[in-house]
């Protein structure tokens, strides 16, 4: 092929290269200094667009095309920034010392708000933005025409980079940041005030995305998805070039655009998946990233984090109780009700299974879906492509969730903390994508349909049954292993590593092992989820689906046992009862997980427990 | 005891989780005096430091500086009430060079305290005037502790918490940093120094506090102390 075009292909990766450095930058600084890995930072993005399509049209009219557009886009940004100072003010603050789940959880809350208040304000249709003025033309390079606007793009990465060098190494705020990125808790012991330093850096950082989201203007709409679209792979140029590392996220984003560039001439079904395999790669060879240092610890531990204790005489009376019921249910509820409960024994049981690895094994997995969608896509692809009925099909649901996990979680027991969780996430996105552009074998974005259960197990209440035995059994079993020995030592080892790895325990022989079983029944949940709707699609890998069994997980709470339980059967019954009410369904949700994270850490089930035993103690 | 204490603790009592670690210290600095805090591996020499910095998240009991009550602020300002705080692990900032690392401890001048410029600095520890511009990380045990004392003194302390400046260093070093302190008292600093080392502390200090399993076992003059053997042998390294 001619090498001119491949020139120009490398120009089109760093157009590409600047706006991922643009938003992942801001991305790395805020989660050096606060150790919060801000999902929102997409939505800073997608604000930054839309604030530009408002301001351009309004100011173009009122100053004249060039300068109209020009200031409109640092204004946008300067927008952006504040919103980021009120997100800190009002929310960060309050979770600076959370464990980095509720961080997270905390941060992917204000996503969802964002999103319906952008349809609410901007509609769900793409808006196109104004060219360029004085940038609407083409150059011609080599023969082939080059847009000019894209030059300015590839420009504005090492201006940023150049600008931001200089903030850190010629300002005393800089330095200040820098040292706070090393060691926060020190600056603050030499005087500096750290809240209003994090203000400042949530300015930067939002300023930065902003500013990435408007520039974009001219070349993408405005557009209700700009924001998960682009913070999966922000997160992942943050994590390849070092958390915290300004310059590793230019290498990184560099690396990522240029691999996408010409990954699309040579295999262009993988584009999607390619970051986030370059991104496992490289953490096994560099866990902390290309220029990133090892973490000190930052873990918290949760919230009233205390023993476990087997069932008193009481509570196996209330488990009887409780199973004699959902028994006798089917006999008194209509056919309505029995799909319902149903469905709440499967998201009980992923609930459960995450809880399995979190609470007892002390691994947050943002990707706890995977494993729900590779069981169910397991099952589907042998009931559509093979023919098989469904009990031979439903077996394929543990074994292909148990193997992803089995390999995927070799993977992720190396890493611990925000690492690990951002490496749960890049292999959910791996299946995701997978499932998502492998069209002849997935169906893509339709998915499977028509995967029923055979004809005895078609009836409701036959199903409801069968959901009951099997979702029970495996919340059985992890039950007793959380028990068992196993138990204790994942525990143990939770609670210090350092000790467990002193008495011999190979703790990662056994954190390996607690992921594969967590994934196996989550994949026995997503099995069991397929036969009952009758198909299957990639939002069953989706950020989203990972983010409500975290929330399922939340509500319950974490350090009990029945939790899960509790918070899988009010969410399901929330999303039923609620969804059809409201347009603003993700807006709820994630009002719900603000109110979780900042009022109630423990959970519904931790919370009431407490209450139970401060009362019993009092009297 | 001076009736002027700058630093005064009366019933600290903290915790690391539900371990209770400090039970009841009590302890005062006067003006200008180096008091010595002396105890051995574990014996909670560094809690107690850290807790009246703010850096504990439960503490319990009083604390106040010249009068000034600390108790409820968080650790930042209590820095700019002027304490110092130079902790045992020294925490230089590895990526900063000598300079950045002193402009982060650098606070406004304050009545009634030392006033401190990098080039006064600079005549205090010869060493780092010739390595200005080196990365923090690329420095001796030794350097690193002159600095982490260096940054404290940025912020004009009118007193510091100094948590053994002598460990892990070798002796040339350890008598350079008994001069140092010896000139900062000149100064008229007012320093709490957290030490083992007996023969460190003992040029150094005018009083001394024991410590042992987070009580003060024992308090008197460093000649009082040195001259009671078994108070040494129960509670110290020797
Ligand atoms: N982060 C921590 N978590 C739990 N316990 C701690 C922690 N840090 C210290 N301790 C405990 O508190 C007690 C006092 O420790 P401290 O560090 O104050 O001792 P020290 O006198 O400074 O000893 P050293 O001379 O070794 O520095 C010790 O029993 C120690 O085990
Ligand atoms: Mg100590």
């Amino acid at each position: 092929m001619d090498p001119a075009f491949f020139f120009i292909q490398f120009l089109s990766g760093l157009a590409s290269a600047s706006n991922l450095f643009l938003i992942a930058c801001g991305l790395t600084i805020i989660f050096g200094v606060t150790r919060i890995v801000n999902f929102a930072h997409g939505s800073f993005y997608m604000l930054g667009a839309y604030f530009a399509y408002t301001l351009t049209q309004q100011m173009m009219a009122l100053l004249g095309d060039a300068l109209g557009f020009w200031l409109a886009l640092p204004i946008a940004a300067v927008a952006v920034g504040l919103c980021a100072v009120v997100m800190e003010l009002i929310l960060l603050r309050r979770i600076y010392r959370s464990h980095e789940l509720f961080q997270l959880l905390a941060t992917f809350g204000v996503v969802l708000i964002v999103q319906d208040l952008v349809q609410e304000v901007w509609g769900p249709e793409e808006l196109f933005g104004p060219r360029a003025p004085g940038f609407t033309s083409f150059v011609v390079i080599f023969g082939f025409r080059f847009p000019e606007y894209q030059l300015v793009l590839i420009a504005a990465g090492p201006l940023v980079l150049g600008a931001l060098w200089l903030l850190f190494n010629r300002t005393r705020w800089g330095t200040l940041v820098r040292a706070a990125t090393q060691d926060r808790e020190m600056v603050g012991a030499l005087g500096v005030n750290q809240a209003r330093l994090f203000t400042g850096v949530l300015f930067l950082g939002g300023f930065l995305a902003g500013l990435a989201g408007a520039l974009q203007l001219p070349v993408e709409p405005a557009n209700p998805f700009m924001d998960v679209n682009i913070i999966a792979e922000a997160f992942v140029v943050t994590v390849i070039g070092g958390m915290g590392n300004v310059l590793g996220a230019f290498l990184a984003a560099l690396i990522i655009a240029q691999l996408q560039a010409f990954g699309i001439l040579v295999f262009p079904e993988i584009t999607l998946v390619l970051p986030f395999l370059v991104m496992a790669l490289v953490l096994v060879v560099r866990p902390w990233g290309l220029l990133g240092k090892p973490e000190t610890s930052t873990s918290h531990g949760f919230a009233g984090d205390r023993p476990l204790r087997p069932l008193s005489r009481t509570q196996q009376a209330l488990v009887a109780a409780l199973i004699a019921v959902l028994l006798l249910l089917p006999l008194v509820v209509g056919e309505y009700s029995q799909k319902l409960a149903l469905e709440v024994f499967i998201y009980a049981l992923f609930a459960f299974s995450l809880n399995f690895i979190m609470g007892a094994g002390g691994m947050v997995s943002f990707g706890h879906a995977a494993y729900f969608g590779l069981g169910g896509y397991g099952a589907a692809l042998l009931v559509h492509h093979l023919g098989l009925n469904m009990e031979l099909a439903i077996l394929a649901a543990p074994i292909a969730a148990g193997l992803g996990a089995l390999l995927f979680g070799w993977f992720v027991v190396r890493l611990s903390g925000v690492y690990l969780a951002m490496l749960t996430l890049a292999f959910a996105q791996i299946v995701w994508s997978t499932a998502f552009q492998w069209v002849e074998l997935t169906g893509g974005d339709n998915g499977l349909i028509g995967i029923w259960p055979s004809q005895w197990a078609s009836d409701r209440t036959v199903y409801y049954y069968l959901t009951l035995l099997v979702c029970g059994a495996a919340i059985a079993f992890l039950w007793r292993a959380s028990h068992a020995p196993f138990g204790y030592t994942l525990r143990a080892g939770r609670d210090s590593t350092v000790r467990a790895d002193a008495i011999g325990i190979d703790l990662k022989r056994h954190q390996w092992l607690a992921f594969a079983l967590a994934g196996t029944c989550a994949g026995i949940a997503g099995g069991m989820f397929v036969f009952s709707k009758g198909n299957i699609d990639p939002g069953s890998l989706a950020i989203p689906t990972s983010v409500d069994a975290l929330v399922m997980v939340l509500l319950g709470g974490i350090q009990t046992l029945t939790g899960p339980l509790v918070g899988g059967a009010v969410f399901h019954l929330l999303e039923a009862y609620i969804l059809p009410l409201t347009d603003y369904w993700r807006a709820f949700l994630g009002a719900v997980i603000l109110v979780l994270v900042i009022a109630f850490p423990m959970g519904l089930a931790g919370f009431l427990r407490d209450r139970l035993t401060r009362e019993e103690s009092a009297s | 005891m001076t009736d002027a204490s700058v630093l005064k603790v009366e019933g600290l009592n903290a915790f690391y989780g539900r371990a209770h670690i400090l039970f009841d210290v009590a302890l005062e600095v006067g003006k200008g005096e180096v008091v010595a805090l002396l105890g051995r591996n574990g014996a909670g020499k560094s809690t107690t430091l850290k807790s009246i910095m703010g850096l504990l998240a439960e503490v319990r009991g009083t604390r106040s500086l010249d009068g000034q009550n600390l108790a409820r602020l968080p650790s930042f300002r209590i820095a700019q009430s002027g304490l110092g705080y130079v902790p045992e692990e020294r925490r230089i900032f590895t990526g900063l060079t000598v300079m950045e690392n002193l402009e982060v401890g650098r606070q406004p001048p304050r009545q009634g305290a030392p006033e401190w410029t990098p080039e006064k600095l600079f005549a205090l520890f010869p060493n780092l005037a010739e390595m200005r511009d080196r990365p923090g990380g690329r420095m001796s045990g030794g350097e690193q502790q002159m600095l982490t004392i260096a940054r404290t003194l940025m912020g004009n302390p009118r007193a510091i918490l100094l948590d053994e400046p002598s460990e892990g260093l070798a002796p040339v070093i350890v008598e350079q940093m008994a001069r140092t302190i010896a000139e900062l008292k000149r100064e008229g600093l007012t320093v709490l120094l957290s030490e083992q080392n007996l023969y460190f502390a003992k040029e150094l200090s005018d009083r001394a506090y024991v410590i042992e399993g987070g009580r003060i076992r024992y308090q008197c003059t460093m000649a009082e102390l040195m001259a009671d053997d078994a108070v040494r042998h129960a509670y110290l390294t020797i």
